[in-house]
This record gives structure tokens, sequence and C-alpha cells, in this order.
């Protein structure tokens, strides 16, 4: 079990504590805690709409692959420490991050 | 214009199979898809994935898939609008509808079924005041043809493909052209990015990078764009165009303004038949939602055997459905 914390659109933070061998991305994740995020293409970094900032933990995940790196460089919001929540598998190494929700809502 | 039982909207997996299950009940389908072939998301995108939750194929890939589901559907003669995006929904007096494209093409049937998966690609749009003043007046989300920009000043913004590429090809024929770029450095394309750097040492273009654009205006017509950068203070350079190219991204696009309840942008059903709120409109596969949804493909071709013995009143209304088993009575071309 690992706690990370979420800090949703109107910047309210928020620990959650979750299972590492459930075999999820961190985007299902959050619609599972009834995040509002819309997850259009159900996890293949085509809309972009789970776009999450890393505030705490960057260095620590896997880097970004070609199609989620594409996806970040085109999106006018990203930063250095954007990623995409469907792209980031929960694993031990996310023990204590934070990730601020991003994407849009509509 | 052309005459059908069912317009499907969207000819991916479960569109496509919408017309199997409309077949065995006597009902012809015209399908409409923007892309300019069938297969939606599996040929599109992800062509040669292996698929594993397909029931009786431990595993099929995507395009194998589509090419058996074409098959499998030809002997009802499925008609189809490629590469035309739906726009207008118009109701007839007698209930039923007239589909129209964005190039005019117009299908009028007894029932409209939405099985348009992610809904339809459209340019990100930046967070930017007053952009919307000046789409068509100097704002473009697409290079549709170059020459259109030949020696006008041109802002492009955005850091991915596109914006490199468009930023390379422009360079050679507008006035001038600047980049904006929120990063200092971009990932994809190594070649594209090196190319920008070199232009840029020239003096050929100008670059901006770490800087935001914040606002435009003009006078009825696009002639300033402003943008901050990392010293934080504001900016402006006059310019005829401001191309913002941001990727794309999936949304409902016209669909949305039909009246149909939308939650999230899928469109909510009833899990009774997959209608609508909308008397004669369905919706099925990934673009709808409902309490349980789980958006797989097998999911989207139960909702469409279950849509089409309910649009069947709608088509045949004088006419008593009787359930009939494939393995009983074969399958009937028309």
């Amino acid at each position: 079990m690992i706690t990370i914390t979420i800090e949703d659109r109107n910047g309210e933070q928020q620990p959650i504590e979750v299972p590492t061998d459930i075999n999820l991305s961190l985007m299902e994740v959050l619609k599972a805690s009834d995040y509002s995020i819309l997850a259009t293409c159900g996890g293949m970094a085509l809309c972009a709409t789970c776009h999450v900032q890393v505030l705490e933990g960057y260095d620590d995940l896997p880097t970004a692959g070609d199609d989620e790196m594409n996806m970040l460089d085109t999106l006018p919001d990203a930063g250095f420490d954007s990623r995409l929540a469907c792209q980031l598998r929960i694993s031990k190494e996310m023990d204590g991050m934070v990730f601020r929700i991003r994407g849009d809502e509509q | 214009m052309i005459k059908t039982d069912i317009c499907i909207i969207g000819a991916g997996p479960v569109g496509l199979f919408a017309v199997f299950e409309a077949g065995l009940l006597k009902m012809r389908c015209h399908l409409i898809d923007t892309l300019p072939q069938v297969g939606g998301q599996l040929s599109e995108i992800y062509p040669r994935k292996p698929i594993y939750d397909i029931p009786g194929y431990p595993t099929i890939d995507a395009q194998d898939l589509i090419d058996r589901l074409m098959e499998q559907i030809a002997p009802f003669k499925p008609e189809f609008t490629l590469g035309e995006r739906v726009e207008t929904l118009l109701k007839q007096d007698d209930g039923s509808y007239i589909v129209g494209t964005s190039d005019g093409s117009l299908i009028h049937a007894s029932v409209v079924v939405i099985a348009g998966g992610l809904g339809c690609f459209e340019p990100r749009k930046p967070d930017v005041q007053d952009l919307a003043n000046f789409e068509g007046k100097g704002v473009e989300y697409m290079v549709k043809n170059p020459e259109h920009f030949r020696a006008k000043k041109v802002i492009l913004a955005g850091g991915g493909d596109s914006a490199l590429d468009w930023t390379i090809f422009l360079a050679d024929v507008a006035e001038r052209v600047t980049l904006i770029h929120r990063g200092d450095t971009f990932r994809g394309a190594p070649d594209s990015a090196e190319k920008v750097f070199e232009l840029a040492r020239e003096g050929v273009i100008d670059l901006i990078l770490q800087s935001n654009l914040v606002s435009v205006s003009g006078n009825g017509k696009l002639n300033e764009v402003s943008y901050i950068g990392r010293d934080k203070i504001k900016k402006s350079i006059e310019t005829d165009y401001l191309i913002p190219l941001f990727g794309l991204s999936p949304k409902l696009g016209p669909i949305g303004t039909w009246g149909l309840n939308i939650d999230k942008s899928a469109i909510e059903v009833n899990t009774f038949d997959y209608s609508t709120n909308v008397e004669g409109i369905y919706a099925i596969g990934d673009i709808n939602t409902y309490p349980g949804k789980l958006k797989l493909i097998l999911c989207g071709f139960h909702e469409a055997a279950l849509m089409a013995q309910s649009a069947f009143k709608h088509v045949y209304p004088d006419q008593k459905l009787s359930f009939k088993y494939t393995t009983v009575y074969g399958v009937n071309s028309f």
C-alpha cells in the first residue's frame, strides 16, 4: 500500500491510499477515486484529458515514452513537470508523490 | 438524397457490427465516418495491435477484426460516406431524420445510431483572451493552403511536430514567421527542431521560447498578439495571422448540440435498448455512458444487438418482431 496526494482543480489536496499490486494506471486510480477526469481515449495517450502536474517526485518516475512525449509537447498548458496519468503505472516508487489534476474537464 | 433505414454515425467495429444486427432484422444501413476509411481507431491508430478480449479469438490484430467484420456484414450491403463529418440533424414530420455532412451529403433514415467512439478530433485551443473573436479573422487552427500566408506576417504557437514543420515551411513563404513555444527545447522530431534553431540563428525566423500567449487584439481583424515570457513582462507583436498548433483532441463535435443528454462528453442512454433521450436516436459503443459502462468492443457489440431489436419498431411500425436465431434461420442477404 502506498499513499499519494492528489490536488484537485480547486487546489485542495487529499491523500489517497493505493495498493501497488493492482496493475492500474494513475488515471484509472483517479477515476476510481471519483476525481472528475474525462479519460476520453481510455489510456492510449491520445486525448491528454488525464494531464497531471507532478508537484513532488517527478524525477523518480520512469521517463515518458514517445507517444506521451509527443502529446505533452503539443499541449498548450504543459510544463516540465507534466505527465499523462494514463501512462503512469502505480508502483512502490510513487509513495509520497503529489499530483495536480490539469486535464480538460469537458 | 441517400435513403436508408438506419444511419450509423461512425464506422468503427461497433458501427460495423450494428449493420449485421440490423441486417438480420431486414433493416438497411448507411454509415458515415469522418475518417477516409472504415475501422475507426482500430484502423487509424493501432491496426497491428493484438486484441485479446474478442470472444472466440484468443488474439486478433485490430485491422484483421475490421476486415472480418466487413466480411460478416457484406451480405447486408451497407453503404458508406467516408471522409465527411456529420454536422446537422433535421427531424421530419413523420419522425424520421435527415443527417447532413460537412460536404453536403444528406442521408434520410428512420433511425439514427451514434457509434462515434472517441468522437471526432478537433484542434486543441489554447486559453487565450479573445481568441474566439478572431477565428477566421487572422486566427487559424490549421494550414490548409500555405499560399494563403504568402508575404504575410505569421505567428505560430506550439512545440509539437506540426508547429516545427509549418514553421520551416512557412519561413520560405511568409514575410516573417515567429514561433512561440512555452518550453526551451522541443522533445519530438530532433531534425526539425535543429532546423528551426538554425533558421532562428540565421535570422530567418523569430523564435520566442519559454513564453505563453496571453491575448490577441485587432480592429475586426487580428493585428496584434501578446505573450508573457520568462521575465513575466507582457510583450506584443504585430501580425496578420496567428496559427496555434496544439494538436488534436477528441470532441463530440456537432453531435453535442443535438439536444442529447451528455455526461462528461459521453451520451447518456437507457440500457433497456441503448436509446437516448431523443426518440429514434440511439448511441452505442465508447461514445455512450450508463451505470457500469465498460468501454470494450464486446460491450459495444451487445449494445448493437439490443439497439437493433428496438430500432425495428421505428423502421417497421406495423410489423411484429419475432426473435430468430442465425443457427435456425441462417443469414439471409438482401
